[in-house]
């Protein structure tokens, strides 16, 4: 038969010699593979105490952005949405008022932006696709909720803090 | 009453009492398990005689070989009440006379029976040195003998269990 | 009949003694069980419940104490409950002829460190582990579950077949001793050299067949999970369950403690007599020595366990028949041999 890969290896199919069928040097043998794990460094990480640091390339938790006025950047074209594999976004867009620029940057924004943590796969492509930077990913965990809808997140949850009212408290 | 007259008593009741749980149980699990207490209370008394190899080879030997097997047995026929065929009529009055025959003549051999006196004082013959001592010197003809035996019996077994080869 | 109070004190406290020292290591046998797996799969361990996780056994008793007892409805109710005390009781009774110790002398007193000095302490040894079986068949067959009965069928039978080569690798061991009391094995290996020395290959059968009737990897086709789902201890739960496992590692620490009497000397170590310090330290030492063997042998098990797979049941038969058992025959006539030429 053609062999389907190139990485095959034949299996040794020879009767045992008399010295493997004694048992005893093949158990031998094993004993001391263990027996030098001992020795090992341990692969555990002592989790709460000590935390495994993040790969510069880590995709946790995602934030809506502000601008440095404290206006959401988010336009609501909703090209994450379409980017998203895992179609985990949903967002509502709604028109800017007048008065209201003190709080959006663009004359379109979201009125509701969700973002389902448990069809996400954290692939970072909503990153890749935002033409106004307003959405990255962080390095943090999604933590457990005891029910699904903890799992969905809305704009309250996503977007960051004002930064001028930061300053002020 | 001495100590040993006490625990003499107490061992006879329950080796009785056990004895009597084999035949009047219902379940045969439990009966197997009344009679390895009554194994147990007699390798008692051979410890009161003094006999202490004899002891635990009773219990080594039959509480935990052959009653072991028993109970295997026992255990995967999974036999109980339920199960348990209806016994003919006659089968039980046939049963009832050969037992009450059996009791007239082992009352008509033991009343004449005299017992002899146990002499006071332990004797050192059932330590396992004196015991294997007289084992190999004046008995060795028949100790041997019943090695034979005892191998003939798993040829036996092994012949019956290869057969369908 | 002048009753000797004082010997009944003496007597009671060493019993309690042993039977605390026992329930004491199989308790922190568990723990060290988990450990050893863990440093061999280059793991951390239990480390959460005290100083290196050294409360874990108190958290894990204390959570089978307040565990839900269950009874199945159709199993037979006193059989169910009477197993697993068996199991623990036989476990607890073979620590009474083992010598712990040489002589202690307290105020003119010598209070042997042994709980009883019987002359046929490995025959009563060898009664009491052919026992260990019932706690096992009745837990078994009393649960009324498919998988339990299967489960102690096997372990009445391998525990049967590899008692066989037990006691035979044994006869060659008493050939050569020509006692059969520990204590005078014992003290035969103090004035001479330790048994392992005469007697390789009957100590290699002995320490097989402890793994076997100890129901340990790679023997333990009893508790084998993935084909029986849990073994003959399947239906229980709480301290029952407990008991069982408790039972397991008592087993494990008697055998330990007898391998080491029987073929290392016991609480034997070299330069014992020669080094003139005081008898009562000389004991203690001696203690030590021998709970240091232990340990190892402990050591040993967990070694083992964590290294070599599950053998497969007909393999398992035909060691124990067709190998351990001429094997150990071997070992007796070349014994018997040796003692002959040398008379």
């Amino acid at each position: 038969m053609q062999a389907l890969t190139t990485r095959v290896k034949p299996v040794d199919r020879r009767p045992l010699t008399f010295v493997e069928r004694l048992y005893i040097p093949s158990i031998l043998k094993g004993m001391m593979i263990t027996f030098k794990h001992i020795f090992k460094k341990k692969a555990t990480v002592n989790y709460p105490e000590e935390k495994r640091p993040f790969s510069p390339v880590f995709r946790g938790l995602h934030i809506l952005n502000r601008d440095e006025e404290g206006r959401e950047r988010c336009t609501a074209c909703g090209l994450c949405a379409v980017a998203c594999p895992a179609e985990a976004i949903t967002m509502e867009a709604a028109e800017r008022k007048p008065g209201e620029e003190n709080l959006y940057r663009e004359e379109k924004y979201a009125a509701r932006y969700e973002i389902n943590m448990l069809r996400c796969i954290f692939c970072g492509f909503c990153e890749e696709a935002c033409p106004k930077d307003a959405i990255y990913l962080t390095e943090t965990f999604a933590p457990a909720h005891y029910e699904r809808k903890g799992f969905i997140y809305g704009k309250p949850d996503l977007l960051i803090p004002d930064p001028k009212e930061k300053q002020t408290v | 009453m001495s100590t040993q007259q006490i625990i003499f008593l107490v061992l006879s009741a329950i080796s009785l009492a056990s004895a009597m749980g084999v035949i009047l149980s219902k379940n045969p699990v439990t009966s197997v398990l009344c009679l390895i207490l009554t194994f147990f209370t007699i390798a008692g008394h051979y410890v009161m005689l003094n006999a202490q190899f004899l002891a635990v080879v009773h219990i080594i030997v039959y509480a935990g070989a052959i009653m072991v097997l028993f109970l295997f047995v026992i255990m995967l026929m999974n036999l109980n009440a339920d199960v348990e065929p209806q016994k003919r009529n006659w089968l039980k009055y046939a049963g009832a006379i050969s037992g009450g025959t059996l009791l007239v003549i082992m009352v008509a051999a033991l009343r004449d029976a005299s017992m002899p006196s146990l002499q006071g004082g332990a004797t050192e013959i059932g330590l396992i040195a004196n015991l294997g001592k007289t084992l190999f010197h004046e008995y060795v003809v028949p100790f041997e003998v019943s090695s034979v035996l005892f191998l003939s019996a798993m040829v036996g077994a092994v012949v019956i269990g290869k057969k369908e080869d | 009949m002048v009753i000797d109070w004082v010997f009944i004190v003496e007597k009671l406290a060493l019993i309690s003694g042993v039977l605390a020292l026992s329930l004491g290591v199989a308790m922190y046998s568990t723990w060290g069980e988990r450990k050893v797996a863990a440093i061999i799969q280059d793991r951390r361990g239990p480390n959460r419940a005290g100083f290196m996780g050294l409360l874990q056994p108190l958290a894990d008793g204390g959570k089978l104490f307040f565990k839900e007892e269950i009874i199945p409805t159709n199993s037979h109710r006193f059989l169910f409950i009477l197993g697993p005390s068996v199991a623990m009781l036989v476990a607890c009774m073979t620590s009474a002829v083992i010598p712990w110790g040489d002589v202690l002398t307290i105020a003119g007193r010598q209070i042997p460190l042994q709980v009883a000095d019987i002359n046929i302490g490995i025959l009563y040894i060898f009664g009491v582990v052919s026992l260990g079986v019932y706690g096992i068949m009745l837990g078994g067959w009393a649960s009324n579950n498919k998988f339990s009965l299967l489960a102690s069928v096997r372990a009445a039978s391998q525990i049967i077949s590899y008692e066989l080569a037990l006691g035979l690798s044994l006869i060659a061991l008493l050939m050569f001793t020509g006692s059969l009391s520990l204590k005078d094995i014992v003290e035969q290996q103090r004035h001479g050299l330790w048994n392992i020395v005469y007697q390789p290959l009957g100590f290699i059968i002995f320490l097989v067949c402890a793994f076997a009737e100890c129901n340990r990897t790679p023997f333990d086709l009893p508790e084998a999970e993935n084909e029986l789902n849990g073994g003959y201890h399947l239906e229980y739960s709480s301290m029952k369950l407990g008991f069982y496992l408790f039972a397991e590692y008592i087993n494990m620490f008697i055998s330990s403690a007898l391998m080491a009497s029987l073929y290392f000397g016991g609480y034997s170590f070299p330069g014992m007599d020669s080094l003139g310090l005081a008898p009562n330290l000389v004991t203690i030492l001696g203690f030590v020595a021998l709970f240091i063997k232990i340990l190892l042998f402990l050591f040993f098990f967990m070694w083992v366990r964590w290294t070599i797979p599950r053998f497969r049941y007909d393999q398992l038969m035909r060691l124990g028949w067709n190998i351990m058992i001429p094997l150990a025959l071997v070992n007796m006539l070349i014994t018997g041999a040796i003692i002959l030429a040398r008379q």
